[in-house]
């Protein structure tokens, strides 16, 4: 049964230096505050997955909290370049950063194998392209019943689940709504999970679209309002595009960034949650 | 470019008239979301719009600013998870024609979105990455792409395929297993490239009012050819033109 808690404690109990951890959230739900926390906490080593890993995962690499990527785009989306990821990945800065790179439909198969127990996914995909060529985790395979070509890709079972949601109830059963990304396949591929919730409720309320999350299927819930900033959550908060957009001058140089980082994550001043 | 419009303008255009009213639309980030939503204003009311972030058939009365707009999500028939909109939707061939944008496109419309110099380990310039292009690329019926024609972006041949057009020539899609017809057009800001059927290579065969083969060629990184006589593409009507620059709040916003 998933236990109520504090950000802080879930983070501290459940990521650990040299983790695989998974923060998903596709274009919504992003959960921003739970990364921000995973900076806070000076997490190391660990090898960061996501299928957009967008401004949060620049903020964590450029913190040098990350080894390795697991991704399948990595841009600020309608703005342009993640700068630290290319810092990082083009120049070794804070520390250089392996990747592992895929398509978005490789990505979210991978979880799916992940979610089902099975070593790995089978899709129409990558052929004839250098991703196939670059990646460890997709190979070619013969389909036993026609014989033709397909791609596997590799199951991903990671360390933690980081997501967001809109509610959840005492019990720690979470629902949330919109647009669903990937969320539930990541939680069940992952050996612990933890669900940051806008609002804690004593009934969950059905919902059209709502993905479910029985609370003995998360590790921790966490409420923190507004933990998707600058992402969204849909029925409570608005995308903030204006810090999509700030957020590239601060990023394109390593002093700003550090700047950033020290009055909006580590200072006195920094929201703690 | 004419007076009274810019080449962005007569491209979007060109762009959102290459998509015919009642088809499906696999809509990449960026420039196509811009046509396609265009489209759907003027000529192709019934155009069925669908985004990678699990929405189908969203109709916006404004340019989402983001492929996770919640206006998207708001006014679909259908919102779906990520592994439901690549597994059941896409991968069995259900999509009419998948919009993509490029970094680089080659003349064989294979496309990079990963690197540019240097080597995949030790890039000059890292990209974003591939997204949904490849099994975009792979899987829809036809493919559209839409990008700003420069020396830079159109390569003889890519450095790295990120999602494949027509590979090194005829036979290479068969050969592969790629059941689309993969790309067909390629919409500029200059006019529009179609692939020879013979050699598959991208000639220009259409053109924006006022732009010369020698202004193609010099924006182009290799030896282009043209049809013969390349059709010349009627300017934007004042009722596109109202419906796009009604979006451009909003897409600025988005850029």
């Amino acid at each position: 049964m998933a236990e109520i808690v504090p950000l802080a404690q879930a983070v501290a109990d459940a990521v650990h230096d040299g983790d695989t951890v998974a923060m998903e959230g596709f274009t919504h739900l992003i959960p921003f505050a739970a990364g921000h926390e995973v900076i806070r906490q000076r997490r190391r080593d660990l090898t960061l997955i996501r299928m957009t890993p967008d401004v949060i995962y620049d903020q964590l690499i450029g913190a040098g909290c990350a080894r390795k990527l697991v991704f399948s785009w990595g841009g600020n989306p309608g703005v342009g370049s993640l700068h630290r990821f290319r810092d990082a990945v083009e120049h070794g800065w804070p520390r250089p950063l392996e990747i592992e790179e895929h398509s978005h439909a490789g990505m979210a198969n991978r979880y799916v194998a992940g979610a089902s127990g099975l070593p790995f996914a089978v899709l129409r995909g990558y052929a004839g392209t250098g991703l196939a060529e670059v990646t460890d985790t997709i190979k070619p395979i013969t389909c036993p019943f026609s014989g033709e070509t397909l791609m596997a890709v590799q199951a991903l079972n990671p360390d933690v689940a980081i997501i967001h949601a809109q509610q959840a109830d005492r019990h720690g059963n979470v629902q949330l709504w919109g647009l669903a990304g990937v969320q539930k396949e990541a939680v069940l591929a992952s050996r612990r999970a933890i669900v940051t919730v806008e609002e804690i409720v004593d009934e969950l309320q059905p919902r059209p679209t709502a993905v479910v999350l029985p609370g003995w299927a998360v590790s921790y819930v966490a409420r923190v309002p507004n933990g998707a900033h600058p992402s969204y959550a849909s029925g409570y908060t608005e995308r903030d595009n204006e810090y999509y957009q700030a957020w590239d001058p601060i990023a394109r140089d390593r002093e700003t960034f550090s700047g950033w980082l020290a009055d909006h994550i580590y200072g006195e001043t920094a929201v703690h949650r | 470019m004419s007076d009274g419009y810019t080449s962005d303008e007569m491209m979007t255009v060109a762009a959102a008239r290459a998509l015919s009213d009642g088809t499906s639309c696999f809509v990449g980030i960026g420039l196509p979301s811009a046509a396609s939503n265009l489209a759907r204003a003027t000529h192709a009311p019934n155009l069925v719009l669908i985004y990678e972030s699990g929405t189908i058939g969203a109709k916006p009365d404004r340019l989402p600013l983001s492929i996770g707009d919640g206006i998207l999500a708001e006014t679909a028939d259908a919102v779906i998870t990520v592994p439901e909109i690549f597994n059941y939707w896409l991968q069995p061939g259900r999509i009419d024609v998948g919009f993509l944008g490029a970094a680089q496109i080659d003349k064989f419309g294979n496309i990079n979105t990963t690197i540019v110099g240097g080597d995949y380990a030790h890039p000059k310039v890292r990209l974003p990455g591939a997204g949904g292009a490849p099994e975009i690329a792979a899987s829809s019926k036809e493919v559209i792409v839409i990008v700003r024609q420069t020396r830079r972006a159109f390569v003889e041949r890519v450095e790295f395929i990120t999602s494949v057009g027509f590979g090194d020539g005829p036979g290479t899609r068969e050969k592969l297993g790629l059941r689309g017809k993969g790309p067909q057009q390629i919409i500029t800001d200059l006019g529009i490239l179609t692939p020879d059927p013979r050699t598959c290579e991208f000639a220009m065969t259409a053109l924006f009012e006022g732009v010369s083969r020698d202004t193609v060629r010099e924006r182009t990184g290799w030896d282009i050819q043209f049809a013969a006589v390349p059709e010349v593409i009627a300017p934007p009507t004042s009722h596109e033109l109202t419906a796009l620059r009604k979006f451009k709040a909003s897409e600025k916003a988005s850029e």
